[in-house]
């Protein structure tokens, strides 16, 4: 079948890629997925939506992402509730080092134009007045982050993409790409044979193999990041919590339940997502202690879901030296969700060769192949 | 029959009504209507409304009933509280 762009994934950020490209007026795309709606990664991640970063690459994705979420709404014409709730992130300093990075941290990302703060203990404790006092020393606070249903903002994406002539097929699975001169000419699947002008690798924990398929080597690895969710219960707490001294990240949704995970630092790099009893214990007692209201809450299910790990911790996005017509957008590192506008709309630049409205020169696949020494973003769980 | 007075999940209080706009839109598998419903993801795990959305999605598509997936079972089986899982652990201690 003749295509002009075939993405692989359909996830947030292939979702958010085709409407941009169809939105520039691009026709026949095809998004493949090898599973059901929100399958991998998008809909298993933690639903928070933040700007508090330590690189300037990711203050400024966070930043737009943020900006497009508050009217998504509106542009995307969805009729259902994106259930985006800006409440703020609350990062805790738990040590005197971390206190020292944190001032640098709202320090970059105030130049940015983001409106975070550091602030003390008390002012913290008048945020959220069940956090245990001896468990932090300060913290930062930016309001404009908060929470976003991961589900309901790709199918927001999808029904605007398809208004605009995407096509959306869940269920098939990429088997092979062919090539030739350093282009793809066919990518095929268990359902067809695609003859294509472009292809885009957002296939979120399968980049690497689909990159491979393409003879791309996406230095990438994914690993299993498991969450819980307690029953629902009255609004007791506005922002996330979080700390990566003491890896947790905790935010009551809108529905009512609390979401809360933490990363295993000897979690093995595969594309297992079960769930473990290790997770529950020490998922517990980190809870308990930062946010001992929590402690009577029922746990009701737990869940595994895979990051997409780049060398640097910030996104791999655009175009591929030695494949002309290939282009990536994965290396997400645990935050593809909350980047997925700006990653549709810098790849559909890029794509459609049009300027990029940021800096992409950072995100370029080609800055692992000529640089050794990074600036490894560091405010990750 | 009031289809929006027939509830599937009691969990979340989800209505036949719900179901079937949501098939009508095109999501025919139970993950599906897990992610934009909340069914299955409550207390009870699925075990009342599973079996019931399993076969209005049978119904749906014309299929037989064993062929249609439900949802993937997820611990834990019955709610814990966090306090207990922490007692737990210095108890195995």
């Amino acid at each position: 079948m003749r295509i002009n762009v075939l993405i692989i994934g359909g996830g947030v950020s292939g979702a958010s890629i085709a409407y941009h490209l169809a939105k520039k007026g691009i026709k026949d795309i095809v998004v493949v997925d090898k599973s059901y709606f929100t399958a991998g990664a998008t809909g298993r991640c933690g639903a928070g939506v933040r700007q508090q970063w330590a690189t300037k690459t990711n203050c400024i994705l966070a930043k737009r992402s943020i900006e497009f979420f508050e009217k998504a709404k509106e542009i995307l014409e969805y009729d259902k509730d994106l259930e985006f709730k800006q409440e703020g992130y609350l990062i805790l300093a738990t040590t005197p080092e971390e206190q020292v990075q944190f001032q640098k941290n709202v320090q970059l990302q105030n130049e940015c134009g983001i409106p975070s703060r550091y602030i003390t203990k008390e002012e913290a404790l008048a945020i959220v007045p069940h956090l245990n006092p001896d468990a932090f020393l300060s913290a930062t606070f930016c309001p404009t982050d908060g929470h976003l249903n991961p589900f309901k903002m790709t199918e927001a994406y999808i029904l605007a993409a398809k208004k605009l002539g995407v096509e959306f097929r869940f269920f098939e699975e990429v088997k092979a790409i062919i090539t030739e001169n350093h282009q793809v000419t066919q990518v095929i699947t268990t359902k067809a044979t695609y003859e294509v002008n472009q292809v885009v690798n957002a296939a979120g924990g399968y980049s690497r193999e689909i990159g491979l398929m393409a003879h791309v080597d996406i230095p990438v690895y994914s690993e299993n990041h498991e969450i819980l969710a307690t029953e629902p219960t009255e609004k007791m707490q506005g922002p996330m919590v979080m700390s990566f001294s003491k890896n947790i990240y905790c935010q009551q949704v809108p529905h009512g339940s609390f979401l809360m995970g933490r990363s295993d630092p000897d979690v093995e790099k595969n594309h297992n997502t079960e769930s473990t009893w290790k997770f529950l214990d020490e998922m517990a007692k980190t809870a308990t202690y930062i946010l001992p209201a929590l402690g009577k809450l029922r746990v009701v299910r737990q869940w595994g879901g895979l990051y997409n790990m780049s060398p640097d911790r910030q996104p791999i996005l655009g175009a591929v030296e030695e494949m002309s017509n290939f282009f990536i957008a994965c290396g997400f590192s645990g935050h593809g969700f909350m980047f997925a506008p700006i990653t549709g709309e810098v790849v559909s630049d890029i794509m459609c060769n049009h300027p990029t409205s940021i800096d992409i020169s950072e995100l370029s696949i080609q800055r692992f192949k000529y640089q050794t020494d990074f600036h490894v973003e560091k405010s990750v769980v | 029959m009031d289809k929006s007075k027939i509830i599937l999940c009691r969990c979340e209080d989800i209505t036949l009504d719900d179901v079937h706009r949501l098939l009508d839109e095109g999501y025919t598998t139970f993950e599906d209507m897990k992610r934009l419903l909340r069914v299955g993801m409550g207390p009870c795990q699925a075990t009342t409304c599973g079996h019931l959305i399993q076969w209005q999605i049978a119904n749906y598509l014309n299929q037989p009933m064993e062929e249609i997936k439900i949802q993937k079972v997820r611990p834990l089986t019955t709610g814990v509280t966090l306090n207990q899982i922490v007692e737990g652990i210095k108890h195995e201690d």
